[in-house]
């Protein structure tokens, strides 16, 4: 059993929809980062229109009331579910479905935020994505939507190792997609970590080199030379 | 087939719908006829390649980077683009007074809620004038009672168009943000809408007695009536949304409590759409017509009453000619 907030979600087309919910620390990233933006936003309005008197107060009244109310609802619907603190971060808004997030269901979570924020700082949002396993608040609860990470783009594995192996017949295939992972995540251990873990296999793979062997079984595998 | 076969086979497929994906999502790259035609296959293809190497094992990496496509294309391909003129139009003559109709029972209980406290208020104060003070601070009824004390005329016939400007902004934000916590709090168990339903109705009946019993009656009154049909019947719709909201959570009958906010959710944005819409003709009318004193009462009280006209005939009338009903999802 995997044990990690991943769902899949099947699409018209038969396919499986592979989405991570983002958690609570970064989508409080996020927010700051969001938060940071239209205060700077918010000033620079009142101190440019400011000097246009009464008129222009009444124009940096209504911009920051967009500001404050619209800012998320623009980003989410128009720029692909990502405001600019979640797109620094690679999170995004999408509907229940896995359709892009639609207006009423924008504008719903982003109106909620005033229960999500009560009594203080978001108290409520945090506690209600705690209690569930999709880390939804009220306002994703309400409005059917749902916060996840944009797949990383994974680079293109490279085992450092030349010449194959054959993987021994008597390994199930859980097994050799272990052997896999190994020599894929090789990269970011140290070679001390490398040669510690491989020496797990020591017994069964009868070798000197057990690094070497599982990355040129993994090299097999996946038909490289 | 081995893995390095099957990527040498079908990467150019891939590779093609990455690109094509790439475009989409910039907007403003120009995608041609052909390759949108092309779009859909390839993107079932990519569907079918990410599932095959997940069934035959292969390295995870190819697994991910083929689901990130299968991530990327589906929010692309279904992505909603609607004649947003029409159905803005649409939504203001049909769909919106048949959505208010359709939810009217807390429609009537949010206007129960703004105007019997006003009501109750408004004589109370009449027959003991100092129960204003349990609501408002001696400060605040003394700005009232300057604002519309005849002999200032501050609202005035001389008031220059940048005011207008600065108050027109003041009344959207002040307005619709006051609505839209009416609205959202009413996720609380309708408590946090009735509580602002309550309060509004209490300031207004309060305020309206104590500036009655100062005398200033045509002043504060030729104020309110303009821009009132729209301000306060739009306060009541948002708190009739509010009040959906937490009844649904209270009762959510053979849903489950997620479920029946869902549903509630989808119908009562939609009401809220219609109160920013009549929230922004309430502050312009409350900006530029309420203000201008150069009309004498007669005059206002006319246009004032004429506009609530409008109102209610909109929201009783409006979109009843086609039979059809309104949609109850967004």
């Amino acid at each position: 059993m995997i044990l990690d907030t991943r769902l899949s979600l099947e699409t018209p087309e038969g396919a499986a929809l592979p989405l991570a919910p983002a958690g609570l620390g970064v989508r409080i990233m996020a927010f700051l980062i969001d938060m940071l933006i239209k205060s700077v936003a918010i000033i620079i309005v009142f101190t440019l229109l400011g000097i246009f008197g009464g008129m222009g107060m009444g124009i940096a009244l209504i911009l920051t009331f967009l500001l404050e109310w619209f800012y998320p609802v623009y980003f989410e619907v128009w720029h692909q579910g990502r405001t600019p603190g979640k797109k620094n971060l690679n999170i995004r808004v999408i509907n229940d479905d896995g359709t892009p997030v639609t207006f009423g269901a924008s504008l719903l979570r982003n109106l909620l935020r005033v229960v999500d924020f009560l009594p203080l700082v978001y108290l409520t949002g945090i506690i209600t994505s705690l209690f569930n396993a999709r880390f939804k608040r009220l306002g994703d609860l309400v409005a059917g939507t749902l916060v996840v990470y944009d797949a990383d783009p994974t680079p293109d594995p490279d085992f450092d190792i030349k010449g194959r192996q054959p993987v021994p017949t008597d390994f199930t295939t859980d097994e050799q997609r272990a052997l896999l992972a190994f020599a894929e995540r090789s990269k970011r251990l140290s070679p001390e970590r490398q040669s510690e873990l491989a020496g797990i296999l020591l017994p069964v793979l009868k070798t000197d080199e057990p690094v070497i062997t599982i990355k040129q079984m993994a090299n097999s595998m996946v038909g490289r030379q | 087939m081995k893995q390095g076969q099957f990527e040498a086979l079908y990467q150019r497929d891939w590779q093609a719908l990455a690109t094509l994906i790439e475009q989409l999502e910039a907007r403003k790259g120009s995608v041609s006829a052909e390759q949108l035609a092309a779009f859909a296959p390839l993107y079932r293809q990519v569907c079918h390649f990410h599932a095959l190497a997940k069934e035959r094992q292969y390295s995870s990496y190819l697994v991910d980077r083929l689901g990130d496509l299968v991530i990327r294309g589906h929010q692309q391909l279904y992505r909603r683009k609607q004649p947003l003129v029409h159905q803005f139009l649409r939504f203001i003559v049909t769909d919106f007074p048949r959505l208010v109709r359709q939810e009217q029972g807390y429609f009537w209980l949010a206007t129960a809620l703004l105007y019997a406290p006003a009501l109750l208020l408004f004589l109370a104060v009449l027959w003991q004038p100092d129960l204003v003070y349990t609501i408002m601070a001696p400060e605040q009824v003394d700005k009232f009672e300057e604002m519309y004390n005849p002999a200032n005329r501050t609202l005035g016939s001389a008031r220059e168009s940048s005011t207008n400007w600065q108050m027109f902004g003041f009344y959207i934000s002040n307005n619709i943000g006051v609505s839209f916590r009416t609205f959202a709090s009413g996720l609380l168990y309708g408590v946090g809408s009735i509580f602002f339903l309550v309060f509004n109705g209490l300031l207004f009946g309060g305020v309206a007695g104590h500036l009655t019993n100062a005398g200033y009656t045509e002043t504060f009154f030729t104020f309110v009536i303009g821009h009132g049909s729209f301000e306060l019947t739009a306060i009541v719709i948002s708190g009739a949304a509010g009040l959906k909201l937490g009844y649904n959570l209270l009762n959510p009958g053979n849903r489950t409590r997620v479920e029946a906010l869902l549903q509630a959710g989808r119908v009562a944005i939609r009401l809220v759409y219609g109160v920013i819409i009549m929230l922004v003709i309430a502050a312009f009318i409350e900006a530029f017509w309420s203000s201008n004193n150069i009309l004498v009462a007669w005059q206002k009280y006319f246009v004032g009453a004429v506009l609530w006209g409008v109102v209610i005939a909109y929201l009783c009338l409006s979109g009843r000619q086609d039979g059809r009903k309104p949609p109850h999802e967004s």
